[in-house]
């Protein structure tokens, strides 16, 4: 384990010579003291006339969620089957924001394009993590359940009863993840909140921003009064009637997405030019305009988005194992632990992409700006889960004195496995990340998509999409064998 | 043992079961019929749920069996596990009704049985909160409550409290037309079987009537036993 972890830093150091990391803007400390005003004085009127982004973030999330559920439950039920589990990892590997630009063009800036996007690929997601949660279940009960019954009586009797907490827990999780991808599906034009604070932060009004990203705080961190299991049938029907009035699907922009926007520029060529929109087909001139935005394009953007994302892994470690003692209880008092906690969690809380989109702001666009928002945020979710991991376990009466001896000796090496299997089981969300980011200026791949979108090239943004998908496969790939080789899981081991 | 074919169950000829190159049955020749009440004794690791497993699947469709780890929903209460036992026998509307809200006539079907068992205050609480011996009632009774004419029980009494245990055998003894029960307890075999088969190592040491089971046998089969 240790060999590895060296061999991550070992990358990740040569990464950071590679990478560029300088602030471009003028007077950074100056911005910095405007916007730190701004967060003392929120502009709380305001939220008043922005309440309806406030409540279509909450309503997109929700029908998002609901329709990705459904899928998600028919999906894992043939998880077994390989093509099933690709097409899952295809559309998992293809961030919010890339769908919502596919969507786009089909239905137009839209609920449905915001909706889609988030219902498509946290599918993919709940597929998976169903599949694994009914695997990893006890399966004995099923036996007890006479063989010639109905399958939908089989689940409900015999599965759902079990996995019922863990798949609960973690779609009321998805349901906060789902908030925060709302948000920032704002920041492409979606009449979500992230629209109004991307128009704050640019037009400098900080008192506004922060009203609205408190707002945010407020939202998430209220879930738990009032996400009651009982009230979310109303909740979703209730978003489904508010979007219903919104709803547009054009049968003829579908087909002509598919059949036409999508095919590459050469097939296209002739019948744009004479007129005619008619298809032709070489495979010569396809070929080349294909390796001409590979060798221009996506070639740099890999390379920045592979370099971003090393730096970031073990960034995103360092910062986990540096905070969560601060949140543990074998290492802080009862108040400073607390403390650290809730700071953990509005790290946490605060998405990567309005993390990024704020440095960026300050400092100008490099990949400083990135690696601190994929670092801050995925490290308070890590140093989280460290600190509660660390806090179950139950130290020896005669555990050493010492912080740091304590630290070493007794909670590292117990947490360690575990830290390490979530931290590469995030690898791909951080390169997710890293990608999407490119559309605040960083030359990963995300700028060249957003470049392509912004030149209505959808087939250069299709391709480059692609490759960005084949990109985070291959890293779920690496990373799942470098979990299996190490023997690490999720799971805890808490008593030894 | 003669009979005629149209009352013979199991008819198992030199059949052996093997997982993974370990042989678990060997050559096992039995026959069972309608109406016969079977005890399967022998030392742990004998091979006797096994055997069951065998015998069950042959009659899947049309007996129940009581697992000797329960095969409980601990989330569901004993309402709910119990009724399980027949979800094959109603419509999926009808199965995500009692789910929803136990209905009177299976509450009118499933209270008996409880009480009989001595459990029937605890109709509608959670299996997962209960004693061992409680939740091995439950399973009994969700087998009683299947039904159906065969019954398969692997260690039915091996968590029940002692004085309750008799009720229990008894109850699964008299229920049922045909049942083939493992017992660890010999006393028990002896007390409620008409026949019983002596398993060790995998093979049958003996099968016989209850009244022609000595106790040098009984002996003799628990040290022939693996050893410890």
């Amino acid at each position: 384990m240790l060999k590895t972890s060296l061999f991550f830093v070992a990358i990740a150091l040569i990464a950071l010579l590679l990478a560029d990391l300088e602030v471009s803007t003028l007077h950074p400390w100056t911005e910095l003291s405007r916007m730190a005003w701004g967060a003392l004085t929120p502009d709380v009127p305001s939220l008043w006339n922005l309440k309806l982004a406030l409540l279509n973030t909450v309503v997109f999330a929700f029908c998002g969620i609901f329709l990705a559920v459904i899928l998600g439950i028919g999906l894992a039920f043939a998880f077994h089957f390989t093509p099933v589990r690709l097409f899952c990892a295809f559309v998992r590997a293809i961030h919010e924001i890339f769908w919502a630009f596919i969507f786009l063009p089909i239905v137009g800036l839209n609920p449905t394009c915001g909706v889609l996007a988030i219902a498509i690929p946290y599918a993919g997601i709940f597929a998976k993590v169903y599949a694994e949660i009914i695997q990893e279940s006890d399966r004995r009960p099923l036996e007890g359940v006479p063989r010639a019954s109905g399958g939908l009586s089989r689940f409900v009797y015999g599965i759902l009863p079990i996995i019922y907490a863990d798949a609960k827990h973690y779609t009321g999780y998805r349901f906060e993840c789902a908030l925060r991808s709302s948000a920032i599906l704002g920041f492409i034009g979606l009449p979500t909140l992230g629209f109004h604070l991307e128009t704050a932060f640019r037009e400098g009004i900080y008192s506004e921003a922060w009203a609205l990203l408190y707002a945010f705080y407020i939202l998430i961190a209220s879930l738990r009064y009032w996400l009651t299991p009982r009230l979310v049938p109303l909740y979703i029907a209730a978003s489904f009637v508010l979007l219903s009035r919104t709803i547009t699907v054009s049968w003829a922009n579908i087909v002509r997405f598919f059949t036409y926007d999508l095919l590459p520029w050469p097939m296209r060529r002739e019948g744009v030019l004479d007129g005619t929109r008619e298809i032709s087909f070489a495979w010569e001139p396809i070929v080349s305009w294909a390796s001409e935005i590979f060798v221009h394009e996506a070639w740099e953007g890999i390379w920045n988005t592979v370099v971003l994302t090393q730096i970031v892994l073990v960034g995103t470690g360092v910062f986990a194992l540096l905070s969560f003692p601060f949140a543990c209880r074998h290492f802080s008092g009862k108040i400073a632990s607390r403390i650290s906690h809730y700071a953990l969690i509005v790290i946490r809380t605060t998405p990567e992409y309005i993390l990024a989109y704020i440095l960026v702001q300050l400092w100008g666009p490099s990949m400083l700006p990135a690696v601190w928002a994929i670092l801050l945020h995925n490290g308070a979710i890590l140093g989280f889960l460290c600190s509660n991991n660390a806090d179950l376990v139950q130290l020896r009466i005669d555990a050493p004195g010492r912080r740091i001896d304590r630290y070493l000796f007794e909670i590292l090496p117990r947490v360690y496995g575990q830290f390490l299997a979530f931290l590469f089981y995030r690898w791909e969300v951080m390169m997710r990340e890293s990608a999407i980011l490119g559309i605040l200026g960083i030359y990963t791949l995300g700028f060249y998509i957003d470049s392509a979108i912004s030149d209505d090239q959808i087939d250069k943004a299709i391709l480059l999409i692609l490759i960005t998908v084949l990109l985070n496969m291959g890293i779920d790939s690496v990373s799942q064998f470098v979990r299996r080789r190490l023997k690490i899981s999720t799971k805890l081991v808490t008593s030894l | 043992m003669k009979s005629s074919p149209n009352t013979e169950l199991f008819n198992l000829a030199a059949e052996s079961v093997a997982y993974e190159n370990t042989v678990v049955l060997k050559n096992i020749t039995l026959q069972i019929d309608r109406g016969e009440k079977v005890a399967l004794v022998g030392p742990s690791g004998a091979g006797k749920t096994t055997l069951l497993r065998r015998l069950y699947n042959s009659v899947a469709d049309r007996s129940a069996y009581v697992d000797q780890h329960y095969a409980l929903v601990h989330q569901l209460s004993a309402f709910h596990n119990i009724y399980t036992g027949r979800l094959d026998r109603y419509s999926t509307f009808h199965n995500l009704l009692n789910l929803i809200k136990p209905q009177k006539q299976e509450l009118q079907e499933i209270t008996p049985i409880l009480g009989e068992l001595g459990m029937e205050e605890k109709i509608f609480e959670k299996v997962g909160s209960m004693s061992g011996g409680q939740q091995q009632r439950v399973a009994v009774a969700r087998a009683i409550y299947r039904g159906e004419d065969i019954l398969l029980a692997d260690e039915p009494i091996s968590s029940v409290d002692p004085h309750q245990a008799g009720t229990v055998m008894e109850i699964i003894i008299e229920n049922t037309e045909t049942v083939v029960v493992s017992l660890h307890a010999v006393e028990f075999a002896l007390k409620f079987a008409r026949r019983i088969v002596g398993l060790s190592d995998g093979e049958i040491e003996f099968d016989l009537p209850t009244k022609e089971v000595t106790q040098t046998m009984l002996t003799e089969l628990y040290r022939n036993g693996k050893p410890f």
